[in-house]
């Protein structure tokens, strides 16, 4: 079906200056042929929104290596040392947030949330600039949605229509970025024919993916 | 003298209950999980998904995408669940963790945090340790007590704070603090050190509990 379309064509989409989600914790669920293949186009001046910056030769990682990322929204950079090189050298922003928060600030948007109000970060440098509320005699800060040009993705399993299984801690941000760029590519370990992953086990549902790309069981 | 670590996640593993949900934090943390008492079923939760993590595979039996928190290779036990990081933090911050073990730069007599960055110098992010801290119903830091000499555990932290007034104990080679309302108390010592000697590693005052035990 019209979904499946090559890793060259899918990742002609994302342009110049864009800002991109991409799955992964430490590298772990990573569209790494999608990754290579921006790398490839050298498709650059990327906003990232990424769990972590991973390591230098995995996942989104290899983009901050390649020095295609001009500002990163990111929980933790510490695995990286190019993403610590290149904030000294002012050459990537880096925006640092709790690693939940991301989490719901990603949901949040996808959900048609206004934002999320959480107490973790109070007291901490993550409160500067922030507004803060007093619901109920507690304080929280008023985090804002985070959404994306293009969101990319991995899946274990990802059938004809887009409907994705996910592999053991491979899940992590996927789902939730699946939900909240204007443009979804998925990477998939397997694609499947559309019937043969039972409805229960499906994770993200195949409205949100707008193209399907083979990973050609990469680190398998 | 045995190893430093050994001793601090060898005493950690007894601050749980019988089917306690419990998060290690990466580094000697994670060392805990190897010391948890006979008859104690703890269920490890793993801030990238899943919950009751396993002990580590054996070379050449890795599962695929399968790791834990610190990208090192894990298993899962009966009874495990995969999530999102949505899901996983609900847990984290909503209140579902019996207890947290993490490390720390500084720790103060207040129950202050600080461990994701040193101005300057060092700047590898919060990750998940803010929300785990804020969430958890039990906050451990697991340490040595000092850093080469230098006193980590202090009246004030001078680090940007992970979080504000959330550590209940800190667990150290020389012995074990709680923090309460009066301030940090001594409630176990490392025989291998005197009071005097565990005083003048502090910076913080520490209240000598009068039942002050042996570490174990």
């Amino acid at each position: 079906m019209k979904k499946i379309i090559s890793l060259e064509d899918a990742v002609s989409k994302i342009k110049d200056g864009m800002s991109v989600m991409c799955g992964g914790f430490l590298g772990t669920g990573a569209p790494e042929a999608i990754i290579d293949e921006i790398i490839r186009q050298d498709i650059k001046d990327l906003t990232l929104i990424i769990n972590d910056t991973s390591f230098i030769n995995i996942g989104g990682g290899k983009l901050i290596n390649h020095k295609l990322v001009k500002k990163v929204i990111t929980s933790h950079i510490g695995t990286n040392p190019q993403s610590g090189l290149q904030m000294n050298a002012e050459e990537l922003e880096v925006v640092l947030v709790p690693q939940g928060t991301l989490a719901e600030q990603i949901r949040a948007a996808g959900a048609g949330l206004g934002g999320v109000l959480t107490p973790v970060g109070l007291g901490t440098l993550v409160e500067n600039g922030k507004q803060k509320i007093f619901l109920n005699d507690k304080e929280y800060l008023i985090e804002l949605p985070i959404k994306a040009d293009v969101a990319i993705i991995k899946g274990y399993k990802i059938d004809h229509m887009g409907n994705i299984l996910y592999n053991n801690s491979a899940r992590n941000m996927n789902p939730l970025m699946a939900t909240a760029a204007d443009l979804v590519i998925a990477e998939a370990d397997h694609i499947v024919e559309v019937g043969s992953i039972d409805p229960n086990h499906i994770v993200t549902p195949g409205l949100f993916v707008d193209y399907i790309v083979n990973g050609g069981q990469i680190n398998e | 003298m045995s190893d430093i670590r050994a001793i601090i996640a060898k005493r950690v593993a007894k601050e749980f209950k019988d089917g306690d949900i419990v998060n290690l934090g990466i580094g000697l943390p994670i060392l805990v999980a190897n010391y948890i008492p006979e008859g104690i079923d703890i269920s490890f939760q793993c801030e990238n998904g899943y919950i009751r993590m396993g002990p580590e595979p054996k070379p050449g039996e890795e599962i695929k995408d399968l790791v834990n928190a610190g990208a090192v290779p894990a298993t899962i036990l009966d009874g495990a669940a995969f999530f999102d990081s949505a899901m996983s933090f609900a847990i984290i911050r909503g209140g579902h963790i019996d207890a947290t073990v993490l490390g720390a730069l500084q720790v103060d007599q207040y129950g202050n945090l600080a461990n994701w960055m040193i101005p300057g110098k060092l700047v590898p992010g919060m990750g998940g340790a803010m929300d785990l801290v804020c969430g958890a119903k039990k906050v451990v830091i697991a340490m040595e007590h000092t850093a080469k000499g230098k006193p980590k555990i202090l009246k004030q932290c001078t680090l940007p704070l992970t979080a504000a007034n959330e550590v209940d104990v800190i667990v150290t080679e020389m012995g074990v603090m709680n923090v309460t309302d009066k301030g940090l108390v001594l409630t176990e010592i490392n025989p291998e050190y005197t009071v005097e000697q565990v005083i003048a590693a502090t910076e913080a005052d520490l209240i000598i509990s009068e039942n002050l035990r042996n570490m174990q």
